[in-house]
């Protein structure tokens, strides 16, 4: 390899954005060998389907990027705790509640102008409060915060499903109500520039939304002092400790900042004039788990999470496509769990690129 | 003369380092040959290569005069070369014949049978003077026990060429004799032994000959009888270094420091791990807590600091009662702490050499500029500690801390603690596990520190270091202050007795210590 590569490679930023997409590809790789393996006649069509179905159309693009919205919002919530030595797998809990507490708003109090912003900051103040138990259980009382954020998924998802038929329950659809108008987010003419005919996308201003968010983050962890004091307690708790950080409020802090991600991303899934609503079923929110695979692709990087987030929703909306080679959905699921486990695998890759860069 | 194991003109490269220079060792069948250098200077790189972790980029290992190979550590042990890793390599929840035993095991029809390993390693712990427990947990024994069953693996494997890795850097000084003795036991026995150290008691005390490495070149190899300390060191560190500590009568001033009787329990078994310590620290003095590890001096310094919440008595800066003051604002009252275990808590490894040195500081006005930290003044502060305190490291203040030489993190500690200026400064333990050159540095600044009116408290288990730094010696023996001796007139011996609890300061008794 030539020398340039090398010292290309060898610098960090870059080795973690190589290190991606190979894991990308790795992952596809993989994918297509269980399509070849299910279903060989198809195999060909059905993978160019998952690889090329997010460009479709307009609508299909819209769609990735509606998709890609919550998930990119949780996987920030994941990368941020990850980044100050939490795992924050309470990701679906801190969603749901969030996803409940903007609905709340968006049906009870339109007559509040620009309600979506208010929607957004219930969700805001309901995930910070979810993901707060488990920071305050974990930096008082040193509770795992990996138990105690699975109990709050749990618990999170059947009080949202009692308080909705409680408070805002359509029970002919047996989900929450629709919330008004100005409740959602603003579509910014997006649904029609992303459409494919008459049929629109769902995409809205959502994802500028999470975008920011990412880029608050980024900031935030990199530039502040407080970002500071949460990766020294991160990376060596009790040398952050010793520097006179107080590394009880941090861990909180981290807990609070990341469930308040995690809601807003409920929100936005819900905010977007889609007709969606919370199913009142005795299921955890996926999105919050997708979260997990996102942040790791990004190897917590807030704005790698935007790409990444990007990514998985594109696989998701190509997926759709591969039901005209006649895959079933279950395997479609099963194809683009396979290629976001081995995405997942880019740390080893990394630490390939770094061992390679760093022989003669 | 025969060799068992020759590494000729071997070199190793790493990216923006040449670790090993072709570099040459041979070691005769049954000596002790000792491998000397600073930190860095290729002696681990080196040794590695021969226990097969690294291949070196050129040059030949042999055998006996024949060429070999060695890929990996299983390839080592299959040419009889053994290692004791300076962090011990066992398995804490299984017990020493366990950990022994292990990838070697003895089986029949795939079960183990343990007892003819026991027999031979009872066998082999008898002939070899090494006392072990077989059927202790590793998590149970004293570090000298786990080395003992670390040199025990070696072995039982029935290795002839065995490396210790800076055996003695764990040891308290009645182990380090205990091991002096068993290494001379090995050689007697036709066992060969490579020594990493930097300390020159120890090879003086027994090895043969000693290779010297400095910045990845091989300086020489000498016969250890006829060379002096003074000698190994210069070819060491390049210069001539005085081994002992340079300094003037100290001239004490007023109270800086002050601790009224001191006590911090372990809730766990309700004992006083510190027991009513009643002593002060003066400007201008180097006062030193001596005593043997685990008599409570961590568990001291952690209350002084405010690691850890003392149960009763109170202690004061300048006067200012800081009893209750959290761990930042200690800092405020004039006080820095150079910790025991630089990578526990001194440093963030992660971060870079600038964040470290503005670990606690990096709030303060100067380094922020409306929230954001001010990476510019940051940097450039940073630059200057780098200077100042001639802090090496591979790409400056950019560089991950954890990447750096253990003597230079230390040195970055102790930059940033003496330069925030308090007016007392607790040291613990500043030169463990680093070389003379280092040594001699750190034992300067500490004198700089005083001489220029700050109050220190240094904490050691080294005799030789509580000797010649000290103004005054306070012996810690289970948690309590037993002896407050001026170094000028008390001799090692004397310390010993007090450090071991046969002897105690009952003409001034513990309560009235320093007053």
């Amino acid at each position: 390899m030539g020398n340039k590569l090398k010292s290309f490679l060898a610098m960090n930023n870059q080795a973690s954005l190589v290190a991606s997409l190979m894991a990308i590809v790795a992952g596809l790789a993989a994918g297509f060998l269980v399509l070849l393996a299910s279903n060989p006649g198809q195999a060909l069509g059905g993978f160019s389907a998952i690889i090329g179905g997010g460009f479709e159309n307009g609508k299909s693009l819209g769609q990735v990027l509606y998709f890609a919205t919550p998930i990119i919002m949780t996987g920030l919530s994941v990368a941020f705790a990850s980044r100050t030595g939490l795992f924050n797998i309470g990701a679906s809990g801190q969603f749901i509640v969030g996803a409940y507490a903007a609905i709340v708003v968006g049906v009870k109090c339109s007559f509040l102008p620009a309600t979506w912003v208010f929607c957004l900051l219930a969700a805001m103040v309901a995930g910070a409060l979810w993901g707060s138990i488990p920071g305050l259980l974990k930096a008082y009382f040193n509770v795992n915060e990996v138990i105690s954020c699975i109990m709050m998924n749990y618990i999170g998802m059947y009080l949202v499903n009692y308080a909705i038929t409680l408070t805002v329950f359509d029970s002919l659809k047996n989900q929450s109500m629709r919330v008004a108008n100005s409740a959602n987010m603003p579509k910014l003419g997006m649904d029609l520039l992303f459409r494919d005919g008459a049929s629109v996308s769902s995409a809205n201003s959502g994802i500028f939304v999470a975008i920011l968010f990412a880029v608050v983050i980024y900031i935030l962890l990199e530039k502040t002092k407080f970002g500071f004091e949460l990766k020294a307690c991160g990376f060596n708790r009790e040398a952050a400790r010793y520097a006179g950080i107080n590394e009880k409020t941090s861990i909180v802090m981290s807990m609070i900042i990341a469930g308040a991600l995690a809601g807003v991303g409920g929100a936005l899934l819900y905010l977007a004039g889609s007709g969606k609503g919370i199913d009142v079923v005795d299921v955890l929110a996926a999105e919050g788990f997708n979260g997990i695979p996102v942040a790791l692709l990004a190897l917590n990087n807030p704005i790698g999470v935007i790409f990444a987030g990007l990514f998985v929703s594109y696989l998701t909306v190509g997926g759709f496509n591969m039901q005209l080679y006649s895959f079933a959905p279950q395997v479609i699921e099963i194809i683009i769990a396979i290629i976001i486990y081995f995405s997942a695998f880019a740390l080893v890759f990394k630490g390939l690129i770094s061992k390679g860069a760093g022989k003669k | 003369m025969d060799y068992i194991i020759e590494m000729l003109g071997i070199t190793k490269r790493f990216p923006g380092i040449l670790a090993n220079d072709n570099v040459n060792l041979q070691l005769r069948a049954g000596e002790i040959h000792a491998l000397l250098g600073e930190n860095g200077a290729g002696k681990s790189t080196l040794m590695s290569i021969l226990f097969g972790m690294y291949q070196p980029d050129g040059g030949v290992i042999k055998k006996n005069g024949v060429d070999v190979r060695i890929t990996s550590p299983s390839d080592a042990t299959r040419h009889g070369i053994g290692m004791v890793h300076q962090h011990f390599k066992l398995v804490h929840n299984f017990t020493v014949l366990q950990n022994i035993i292990l990838g070697v095991e003895t089986t029949k029809n795939g079960m183990l049978k343990m007892d003819d390993a026991r027999r031979q390693v009872v066998e082999l712990s008898k002939k070899y003077g090494l006392d072990i427990k077989p059927d202790a947990l590793i998590s149970d024994i004293t570090v000298g026990m786990q080395q003992r069953t670390e040199i025990l693996k070696m072995l039982y494997r029935e290795n002839e060429i065995l490396i210790f890795d800076e055996p003695t850097a764990v040891l308290i000084p009645q182990e380090i004799n205990e091991l002096m003795g068993i290494m001379k036991g090995l050689a007697a026995e036709g066992k060969s032994i490579l020594f990493i150290t930097h300390k020159l008691n120890e090879i003086k005390a027994v090895a043969d000959r000693c290779t010297v490495l400095r910045g990845g070149k091989c300086i020489g190899t000498v016969d250890v009888e006829s060379s002096s300390k003074e000698s190994l060191s210069e070819m060491m560190v390049g210069r001539k270094v005085s081994l002992s500590v340079e300094k003037t009568e100290s001239k004490p001033g007023k109270v800086i420091f002050e601790a009224k009787g001191l006590t911090v329990k372990n809730h766990v078994t309700g004992k006083n791990v510190v027991d009513n310590c009643t002593f002060t620290v003066r400007e201008g003095e180097i006062v030193c807590i001596a005593g043997i590890d685990g008599n409570g001096q961590s568990e001291l310094v952690q209350a002084l600091t405010g690691l850890m919440q003392s149960d009763s008595g109170s202690m004061a800066v300048g006067g200012a009662d800081i009893t209750k003051v959290s761990i930042r604002d200690r800092d405020k009252y004039g006080m820095a702490h150079i910790p025991e275990d630089r990578h526990k808590h001194g440093l963030v490894l992660e971060y870079n050499l600038a964040y470290n040195l503005v670990l606690q500081s990096y709030y303060k006005k100067r380094f922020m500029q409306m929230g954001f930290l001010d990476f510019k003044s940051v940097y450039s502060y940073a630059d200057r500690l780098i200077d100042m305190y001639d802090i090496r490291s591979g790409q400056g203040a950019k560089t991950i801390t954890r990447s750096m030489s253990g003597g230079n993190q230390q040195k970055a500690i102790i930059a940033r603690e003496i330069d925030r200026n308090p007016q007392f400064l607790i040291a613990v333990q500043p030169t463990r596990g680093l070389d003379v050159g280092a040594i001699e540095y750190i034992h300067k600044q500490l004198v700089l520190a005083r001489d220029s009116g700050k109050g220190v408290l240094l904490v050691s288990l080294e005799l030789d270091e509580v000797m010649s730094v000290s103004d005054r010696i306070l012996v810690m023996f289970e948690g309590q202050l037993v002896a407050d001796v001026d170094p000028q007139k008390v001799t090692y011996q004397e310390l010993g007795l007090y450090m071991s609890g046969s002897k105690r300061d009952t003409a001034k008794g513990a309560e009235n210590l320093g007053q």
